[in-house]
Parts: structure tokens; sequence; C-alpha cells
């Protein structure tokens, strides 16, 4: 069990705010953290990191007490169990793929940890490269496998795969899941991809201005559950058009373009760029192999 | 030719450039680093000597180090330190009068690097010398030569410091600059054109290294 109580103020796009968190996470899940940027999330892996330094709380792992502002107790990032990786992938450009590795290594353990990961990560041929000639999925692996190396019983992913395209992340997603069950870790992942989310994520906590407003399941968190559609996507609206008395709605679901026709009254509450639930009810769907 | 006053030049510029190298990275992370309300302060005295006249510095320095002053006398006492008109008293002057050409390069490279790769090297429980040696000095490699070869070039070409401070003493203070003005003056112009020639080759030489380091022709070429 991780136990996280802190509390921290922090300066937020709109002024200071307090990141408030109260949350107790179960050994082997894989937590996403999602909500606007801004709302505290990378605040949050930071200060689990020790990173940075909450006013007041108590972060507590399994039996270990990380963080305690009331007996004092502040361990270092380095005497935290965590491996980290970061949106810009903070590989170390003088050093190879392997020497990365190694240097994330605790002093005195065995290097065979570092051929196996290396393995994992499906990166033999490339281990004496510089990170530089990489291509961005092959650095992310890199930089997920380094995280790796001193054997963290935590692991926080800051948007790890953001900077990628869409057939590289989900055969990313694939690593990390691998990789978070292979090593039995307690993940936190910081995301906005829905699929991603509803593909890796055991629990979503759900971050606005500093505070959590829900954790719950992905499954309950995407699917608003008073609709009962059959057929439920989520995309963003691209183009909003008035024709004669109704509104044709352009959405983007994944990389496809969706007309929707909708009435003024739903059409008043819409904008372009709004994030929406597209759901379809009383249809039988019609599956056909192509 | 007497090749004393290149050779001296040539010793100067070095312990000059290795004593900047050793004090420059300190107080370039600072610099880089803090959000102390003093680094205002700070950056202006060490960006000093790039608009004040050298004489001034060497003015202010030859009273500092003149054993009727207070510092001169302390540094006679304890030390048996001499400064004015001594080798010793040109180098600290030099390094005085060069520290922004390497603290200027060491600052603005260690400011680039990504925040993350300090934090990376943190979570990873790496000490700040560690850090320092192993990941950020590595990695502005570039800056470090800047620095390093403008402050050897920018002390091989002092002379108002340099004068003011150490006059022209051969063997000991008489430095190429130096022995260019006495030369003219004594209307020796073979001997100051040889010198001149010296230093202007060194000069070339020591740039041209940097700009073909720092652009990637020489790794081109031996690829």
């Amino acid at each position: 069990m991780i136990n996280i109580q802190i509390s921290k103020l922090l300066d937020g796009p709109n002024g200071t705010m307090q990141l408030q968190i109260d949350q107790r996470i179960e050994h082997g899940h894989l937590v996403t953290l999602y909500g606007k940027s801004g709302a505290g999330k990378t605040s949050l892996l930071r200060v689990l990191a020790g990173l940075m330094t909450p006013e007041s709380g108590l972060i507590q792992v399994h039996d270990e007490v990380w963080f305690d502002s009331k007996k004092g107790i502040n361990e270092k990032p380095g005497n935290r169990s965590i491996g980290m990786v970061f949106q810009s992938f903070a590989l170390f450009p003088n050093m190879t793929v392997r020497e990365n590795l190694i240097y994330g290594l605790k002093h005195g353990s065995n290097k065979g940890l570092v051929d196996e990961l290396i393995e994992v990560i499906e990166l033999n041929g490339l281990s004496d490269r510089k990170p530089a000639t990489l291509s961005g999925g092959q650095q992310q692996r890199v930089a997920l496998a380094r995280a790796l190396v001193a054997r963290p019983k935590i692991l926080l992913l800051d948007e790890p795969l953001s900077a990628l395209d869409q057939v590289m992340r989900i055969k990313l997603q694939d690593y990390i899941l691998e990789i978070h069950r292979r090593f039995e870790l307690t993940t936190f992942l910081v995301s906005h991809d829905v699929g991603e989310i509803l593909k890796l994520s055991d629990l979503v906590i759900h971050l606005e201005d500093g505070q959590v407003l829900s954790t719950q399941t992905p499954g309950d968190f995407f699917s608003h559950r008073h609709l009962s559609g059959k057929f439920q996507f989520i995309g963003e609206i691209i183009e909003l058009v008035a024709e004669d008395v109704i509104f044709v709605v352009t959405v983007l679901i994944g990389n496809q373009l969706v007309k929707i026709i909708v009435d003024g009254n739903t059409a008043s509450d819409l904008a372009i760029g709004d994030r929406v639930l597209v759901a379809s009810k009383a249809f039988n769907p019609v599956i056909k192999k192509i | 030719m007497d090749w004393t006053p290149i050779s001296l030049t040539l010793k100067l510029a070095s312990i000059t450039t290795v004593v900047l190298l050793i004090i420059s990275i300190p107080l370039g992370k600072w610099l880089a680093f803090t959000s102390s309300r003093i680094k205002p302060f700070m950056e202006t005295l060490v960006s000093m000597p790039l608009v004040l006249p050298p004489t001034v510095l060497g003015f202010y320095l030859l009273l500092a180090f003149s054993p009727d002053s207070q510092l001169g006398q302390i540094l006679e006492q304890w030390f048996g330190l001499r400064l004015a008109f001594s080798f010793p008293g040109l180098v600290i002057a030099s390094v005085i009068y060069s520290l922004p050409f390497m603290v200027h390069p060491i600052q603005s490279g260690l400011t680039s690097l990504s925040p993350s790769l300090l934090d990376a090297s943190k979570v990873m429980g790496k000490s700040y010398l560690t850090t320092l040696f192993r990941v950020e000095l590595p990695n502005i490699k570039p800056s470090l030569l800047t620095g390093i070869v403008l402050s050897f070039a920018h002390t091989l070409g002092e002379f108002g410091v340099v004068l003011m401070i150490g006059g022209s003493i051969p063997d000991r203070t008489r430095v190429a600059s130096i022995a260019i003005y006495d030369e003219v003056e004594a209307l020796n112009y073979g001997a100051a054109h040889q010198y001149s020639l010296i230093l202007l080759t060194l000069a070339f030489l020591v740039l041209l290294l940097v700009y073909l380091v720092n652009g990637g022709y020489l790794k081109r070429f031996w690829q």
C-alpha cells in the first residue's frame, strides 16, 4: 500500500494553487493522473520522486516513510526506490545507450540487469549508439529501461509517449505493460490519451487545480453511465457549421473525421476544440472482416 | 631574437587559463542556477573587465598590491609575496581581466542544458559532484573549449593591465605585447615585426581551432 497525503503550494497558470492529495494506492496498480495542463500532475510526480518538497504531509510506501513533515523525514530522491521517465526522455547525450543504463545502477550492483533490460526493450544492436542517433521511440525505450536499472518499486512516467506518433505509441504501451508486470511495479502515468489510459491503467485519478476530482477505474471514468450507448467514442470538435435550422459538427475521433447533426440548443453549448463523447444508441452494429 | 617574451607570454596564458577554469566552473554553475538577490551584482562584477579600460583595472590592482597598501603589507608579511611588478601579480591580474571570457560560456552552456538531465541524475541518487563531472561538464564541452581558448587568446593579447601591474622587467614581466611596444619605441621595427607575427599567428591558430572543433569539421575529417 502506498499512502500519499500531501499539501503543497504551487505556482499554477492562474496564480498560486494548493496541490492537495490524499490517496491510498495498492501495490501493483498502474495509476493514471489525468487532467488539464497545470492541474498538478507533474508536480505530484516530482513530489513523489523527492524533486519537490511539500509543505506538509506524509508519503509512505509499504513500510518505508519517504516523507513525514511532522517527524521531519524527507528522504533524498536517490533513497526513494523510484524510476522516472521524463517527457523529454532526459537521456544523457554524452553516454551511449549502455552507459546511460550503467550510470543508473546503484553502487556495486550487478551489471547483468543492464543486459536483461536491453534485451527486454529489444535494443541489442543499438547499445553502443549515442541517444541522438536513435529515433524517438527507441530513445523512449532506453529511458524506460534506464528508469528500471536500480530496481525501483515505483515507476513514474510523465507523459512518456506524447512525443511519438500513433503507431509507436501503441507499441510502447505494450512495453510499458510488459515492464510494469514483469518487474512488479506500482506505476504512476501522466497521460491525456483516452485509448492509452483505458488500455494501461487500473485507476484514474482526475486532478483539477491541484485537487482530486475523482478516483475511478478507467471504464467508469470515461463511460458516462447515464448513457447506455452501445458505441461511444471520445473526440474533439474541429468544425461547427450552421445549416438552416440544424448544425453540422465535425468531430475528430482517433484519426477519423465524423460529421454529426445536432439541433441549435445542443450546438449553443459546443465550441471548436471541445472534447466530446459521441455515442450511438439503438443501432445494431454489423461487423465484417476486411 | 630574444624568445623569453614569447615563452613568458605562453606561460602566463597557460597558467591563467588553468586557474580560470578551476575558478569559473563553480562560479559559472552558481550563476547559472542561483536565484540569489546578489546575482546581478556578481554578474556585473564578472563582466566589468569587458567594458573597463585595462589601465583602470591595472591602476587599482597596482595600488592594492603596492607594499605601501594594507593588502600589500599583509601579503608581504604573512606570505612573503610581493605582487606588484612580479609574475604572480601578472597571473592574478590576468585572471581577473579574462574572467568573463571563461565564466560566460560556462554559464550559458550550463543554463542551456535541459533541467530534466539534472533531475534524472538526482533521481538515480547521484551526488552534486558526480552529476557535475559525469553529466553537466561532458555535455557542455563546446562551451568549455570556447572558454579555454578565448581566455588563452585574450591573455596573449593583454597589454594595458600587464603594463600597469608588471611593467617591463625582462625575464619576469616583459611579455610579448610589452616587448613589441618597447621595440617600437626603440625604433627596432624588425624585432617588433617578429613578435607581432608570432602573436598574430598564435591568435589565428587558436581561434581557428575553436571554430574547427565546435563546427564539427575535425570530426567529419577524421571520419
